[in-house]
């Protein structure tokens, strides 16, 4: 199985806004299922219909792989179903100043590359890109750079999320399950599973 | 000789399985809360793997967020609602979790439930998937919100990974004034800190104001640690953490309880502790706070104007043009007097006893403005019940608010109760964001629920230390 991520290449989406929180990436309403199926096709939902030219309604970026956005993105609900919709719509990566860390952990466990850049850099890449929307960009994981034309600008993203991506082992649960018996043992030592007497 | 380490590295070395070599701890969680909402999709992948829930007598459901909090009657009108409610039932039932379900009296918001039932305890670690899971550090545990593959990986062995966060130590010193409430202390440390400044860090919550707080205002105070960007806040448990445990029905009794307490009270750091970052704040200085925007940091206090985006640094200018044009109000205005729809009282945040009768106290002998559509929601089956039999929904009713059953209602609409188009709703809920209510183009004022009492009956943004009749 090769689940290894060392870059993430495509056109790109550029929404250069600060603060987007879940509830707008995906309204609440969408979160009545039982599945994640779907949810793509709800992505940024409210944020469209009052926006005709909201980037995720804009021909030119629909087939793009790469999301960049400003400060503190993801922030607000633990959903999942927010990086799954954007996952679902076709997202790869995502690009921000910052990200808020319950999403930027979601991403993790999706396999969705989230990396920072500063404002600058972003605010450049995003201007290549409103230069020309068919221009690709390369973000690559081992050399922490996103690359775009003429444009390159160096990402980062926590050497532990950065590991999993590119060795492959962004599959939590295997991990976590491979303790095995450690966990029971130190179930012994926690005061309150044993009468407050550990 | 002493112990330097602040509650929240204890916490964190007791439930410490291992440490990875790339700094991840694989975390066990001592209490793992769950709900229809972000549950399905994770037992979804326990059956696909052939995995068992590997604690279930460490794990705990309810149902909050799609309730209908007036017809409940099954099946639900909302037939994907009624799929909803149907898969935790059907999970629970066969991976062997308890279910406080509809039929059950203990229903209610999770993380109302969750202290009032004394499952949460101080030096747990607790998770659910749910960002507000914050509000059970107000007992001195490690709590955070997580998402759905977490939840599958709690689920099937009873840990997760985590990256050990900073720790601020945030500091609130003096009285609160009359008419301010733990909302508008939490309100404020968002407005100061931003709603980022706590990305990296869990936030510890100390000072002569926390320490005077009663559990149900920390748990307020906890609750909103997210919106400040911080996954985890918590407050160190003392003698009122202990009474309000004790005779509990997930607590231990007798000599397993003073052995509980006695451990619990030896958690709380110490003053030598040592922590990352500290900011102080005085109770002075807090206001009734109310949000005008589309962030819980966008907010001012009742008596002050709205900004001026010339005043903002440049880097929060568009930020502010974007709210204040979708709010619909305009830069330097008084917040004060601003028109309402709609009045909510409920929520996670504050939808506990000490909240529903302190809102009835306020609109007792009053009613509800004309213009105005009010609710009340309690947090849960228990408090609902309480508030019954000290006629508090008597006093709602007769002011013309509605009385209805336990669940999350109107803070994100995902059951029946929504605003409708561009409606204002003075909420005691913790979210503004654009559409959070449930119409994309609905708008929401954030405030204490006294103050949304008072919006409630005045018919727009009131000041409550000026309300008619009330003795704040």
């Amino acid at each position: 199985m090769t689940n290894e991520i060392k870059s993430v290449s495509g056109t790109v989406i550029p929404l250069m806004l600060d603060d987007i929180d879940t509830d707008r990436i995906i309204p609440a309403r969408y979160l009545r299922c039982v599945t994640f199926d779907g949810l793509g096709d709800h992505a940024f939902e409210d944020d469209r219909q009052q926006d005709p030219m909201h980037p995720f309604n804009r021909a030119e970026f629909s087939g793009a792989s790469v999301l960049v956005a400003g400060r503190n993105f993801g922030c607000g609900s633990s959903r999942e179903h927010a990086p799954q919709s954007l996952m679902r719509w076709g997202i790869n990566a995502v690009i921000a100043e910052s990200f808020a860390e319950i999403f930027f952990g979601n991403c993790c466990s999706l396999g969705v590359a989230a990396v920072t850049a500063s404002r600058d850099d972003l605010d450049k890449l995003a201007a290549s890109i409103g230069a020309d929307p068919t221009l690709e960009v390369m973000v690559c994981l081992e050399t922490l750079t996103a690359t775009a034309g003429e444009l390159s600008i160096s990402v980062d993203l926590p050497s532990s999320a950065r590991e999993a991506l590119v060795t492959g082992e962004w599959d939590y649960l295997g991990q976590l399950l491979s303790a095995g018996c450690a966990v029971k043992e130190h179930m012994a030592t926690v005061p309150y599973l044993n009468g407050f007497s550990a | 000789m002493s112990d330097r380490r602040n509650l929240f590295n204890k916490v964190w070395d007791l439930h410490d399985v291992r440490t990875l070599p790339n700094d991840q701890t694989q975390l066990f969680i001592g209490l793992h809360l769950i709900h229809e909402v972000t549950s399905p999709q994770a037992f979804e992948i326990l059956r696909d793997r052939d995995l068992k829930v590997a604690c279930p007598d460490q794990t705990v459901a309810t149902v909050d967020h799609i309730v209908p909090t007036s017809d409940q009657s099954r099946p639900f009108q909302d037939g994907l609602a009624e799929k909803m409610m149907s898969a935790i039932e059907r999970n629970c039932d066969e991976f062997g979790v308890t279910l406080l379900d509809l039929k059950d009296g203990r229903q209610g918001i999770v993380h109302v439930v969750g202290p009032e039932q004394g499952l949460t305890q101080p030096g747990m670690t607790i998770v659910c998937g749910d960002s507000h899971t914050s509000t059970h550090g107000a007992f001195g545990s490690i709590a955070i919100g997580i998402g759905t593959s977490n939840v599958a990986q709690v689920l099937a062995t009873q840990t997760m990974f985590l990256a050990r966060p900073k720790v601020r130590r945030v500091v609130v010193n003096g009285d609160l004034a009359p008419g301010v409430y733990a909302k508008d202390v939490i309100l404020y440390i968002i407005q100061q800190l931003g709603v980022q400044g706590g990305v990296g860090y869990a936030y510890e919550y100390a000072g002569t104001t926390i320490g005077a707080m009663s559990m149900e205002e920390r748990m307020t105070v906890c609750n909103m640690s997210i919106e400040g960007g911080a996954r985890c806040g918590y407050i160190n448990p003392d003698q009122k953490t202990v009474e309000y445990l004790r005779g509990r029905p997930s607590v231990p009794t007798g000599d397993e309880f003073e052995r509980a307490a006695a451990w619990w009270l030896t958690l709380a750091s110490r003053n030598e502790a040592e922590f990352d970052d500290e900011v102080v704040y005085n109770a002075a200085d807090i206001e009734p706070t109310v949000t005008w925007g589309i962030t819980p940091a966008q907010s001012v206090g009742v008596s002050q104007p709205l900004p001026k985006v010339a005043d903002c640094v440049a880097g929060e200018q568009t930020l502010i043009k974007e709210a204040l044009n979708f709010m619909g109000l305009a830069e330097g205005e008084p917040v004060k007097g601003t028109p309402i729809d709609v009045a909510f009282i409920g929520s996670c945040t504050n939808s506990r006893m000490s909240d529903l009768r302190e809102a009835a106290r306020i609109v007792a002998g009053h009613k509800v403005a004309d213009s105005v559509k009010a609710i009340v929601v309690p947090g849960s089956q228990l408090v609902r019940e309480q508030a019954m039999q000290e006629g508090l929904h008597e006093v709602f009713e007769a002011a013309g608010f509605e009385w209805r059953e336990a669940g999350c209602s109107m803070c994100l609409a995902m059951n029946p109760d929504k605003l409708q188009g561009r409606e204002v709703c003075a909420s005691s809920s913790n979210r503004n964001f654009k559409g959070r209510q449930g119409s994309p183009t609905g708008r929401t004022l954030l405030m204490s629920p006294a103050m949304v009492a008072a919006a409630a009956i005045e018919g727009r943004v009131a000041d409550i230390r000026e309300f008619a009749g009330a003795t704040v």
